[in-house]
């Protein structure tokens, strides 16, 4: 780290996605929140330790494995071989994975993805409450987290990713690389899980299952709005020079990039945000006539929807296309619940994959003709790369993956709970030696008070 | 003797790297970490499936049709 420049952007930059990092995880602490406001008394702590242990889990195995995926990934397995030489400087025994005084960028960068892993996770983890197994979950939380999500980055949100060469794949914000393969994620494991006991009734009409605390809810929705700032920062490289990206850039201007190294600005990144969740807000709030848990729920869509997008949107787009994601997404999960039966408990296929799927298409047709990244030769944005790029994300990376593995988990009956348990409530067990333990030492207090009165 | 490689800080910093202790075993290291990711999730699965084939039998109607009452 020699030369003031050099000392002062590189703790700065470290110091800019620890920053996002600490942010992002409200983002966890929000979908916490959320799910066990959405679950029933009988299955709060088993839903929040489901959720909880999504942490440790997917954390130790993105630093096995997940990381290096990133860096080897790029072009694999069509378009070239590994990149063992990206992937080197990032496996788990590698000396910069670890406290080293000549490398002080690696760890916080690999803590800014691992975060969003934790949120691929956590968004099938919603769906799924009061009936699937922890154990099922912890295997999916790891396979979305450290595996499918992270392939996806390499392709699709990476420099060099052959998805963003080929494609022209433009997700700076993540609609597609992380709710779009989320969503479809969830998907694939509800179809085989099925729905809650009671969800719809003898002839298929669909019941509400209402939250048990919606305050919960809104707090929960809220951090995870709070988080999402951090999220967009993380996006961002913040500060770096035209002769470091080394692409067609040219002159000495510093600029913040997107994950593709091609120019955007914090100030961009806001404005978009902020319109954007507005969009969201305001469409939800008509089209579900004043729902309280859609409306808040549109919000989130429409940031995901204009995401793919939002490093180059102007903010009446951004707003326009939020609203527009909102609207899709709603309708489309209130067929889908009615035509298949599916039962998501907390809308998540919804809100983050059809709205990151809707979101891509829509960016392929608004940014038609942009280019995808600094360097030469790249595809430009287009309709067909975007719409083939939400494809990948929300099926065939997302879908047929979650699908297959829960198949397996079912065939061998390790994927749901007995349905006896499932009705009597997760927490039976755990509520009841409560219970019973209070009752004891009440009637202990009890017998001693009154021993003393009769001696007094 | 120092566990990290350097028994003071009496060093020009251009010049260090690693400092964490008993590098050169960091394979041996990564064994150990992913043994132990695979050893909790055998035990968790094996836990889980012996609570829930118990859970099956311990409801009481009562207790149970309280439980939904309170929803």
């Amino acid at each position: 780290m020699d030369g003031n420049l050099n000392a002062l952007t590189t703790i700065f930059t470290e110091f800019y996605y620890w920053v996002t990092v600490v942010f992002m995880f409200l983002i966890h602490v929000g979908f916490c929140m959320y799910e066990v406001g959405a679950s029933r008394r009988r299955n709060h702590m088993h839903t929040l330790m489901k959720n909880i242990m999504i942490i440790p889990l997917v954390t130790v195995t993105f630093f096995f494995f997940g990381w290096w995926i990133y860096w080897a990934f790029p072009a694999f397995p069509l378009f070239g071989g590994l990149n063992h030489e990206m992937g080197a400087a990032n496996l788990p025994w590698s000396e910069t994975m670890a406290t080293n005084l000549s490398d002080r960028i690696t760890g916080v960068f690999w803590a800014a993805f691992l975060l969003f892993s934790w949120t691929a996770a956590s968004i099938v983890s919603g769906s799924v409450i009061e009936r699937i197994r922890s154990s099922a979950l912890w295997v999916h939380a790891v396979l979305i987290g450290s595996v499918f999500w992270i392939i996806d980055a390499a392709w699709g949100w990476h420099y060099d990713g052959w998805m963003v060469k080929y494609l022209g794949y433009h997700d700076a914000y993540a609609s597609g690389v992380i709710h779009g393969i989320a969503g479809g994620y969830a998907l694939g494991v509800l179809v085989v899980l099925g729905p809650r006991i009671g969800k719809f009734s003898a002839d298929g009409t669909p019941r509400d299952i209402p939250p048990h605390n919606p305050w919960l809810l809104t707090i929960g929705l809220f951090l995870i709005y709070t988080g999402f700032w951090g999220f967009y920062a993380a996006c961002n490289v913040p500060l770096i020079a035209p002769e470091v990206i080394g692409g067609e850039i040219v002159g000495t201007t510093w600029t913040a990039t997107n994950i593709y190294l091609a120019p955007t600005s914090l100030s961009a990144i806001t404005f978009n945000f902020l319109m954007s969740l507005s969009g969201g807000l305001m469409a939800a709030y008509v089209v579900s006539k004043g729902d309280a848990f859609w409306t808040f729920s549109g919000g989130l869509a429409g940031i995901i929807t204009a995401s793919a997008g939002n490093d180059l949107y102007h903010p009446v787009q951004a707003m326009l296309v939020g609203a527009a994601g909102v609207v899709i997404v709603y309708k489309l999960h209130f067929w889908v619940e009615r035509r298949f039966k599916l039962d998501d408990a907390v809308g998540a296929v919804a809100v983050h994959g059809y709205a990151g799927f809707v979101g891509l298409v829509i960016s392929g047709f608004l940014l038609w003709g942009v280019p995808s990244s600094p360097f030469e030769g790249y595809a430009a944005i287009n309709p067909v790369g975007q719409t083939l790029g939400a494809v990948i994300m929300f099926f065939v990376l997302g879908f047929v993956p979650a699908w297959i593995v829960s198949k397996m988990q079912a065939a061998a009956g390790v994927l749901r709970i007995p349905e006896e348990v499932e009705l009597q409530g997760l927490d039976y067990a755990e509520h009841h030696a409560y219970e019973d333990a209070k009752a004891s030492i009440i009637e202990a207090d009890k017998a001693e008070l009154a021993l003393r009165t009769k001696a007094s | 003797m120092s566990t990290i490689g350097y028994e003071s800080w009496a060093v020009d910093l251009a010049d260090v790297g690693p400092v964490y202790p008993f590098q050169g075993y960091e394979v041996l290291m990564v064994i150990l970490g992913v043994a132990f990711w695979l050893f909790f999730h055998r035990i968790q699965f094996v836990r889980e499936g012996a609570h829930l084939e118990k859970a099956k039998h311990i409801g009481d109607a009562e207790k149970v049709a309280k439980a939904l009452e309170r929803y």
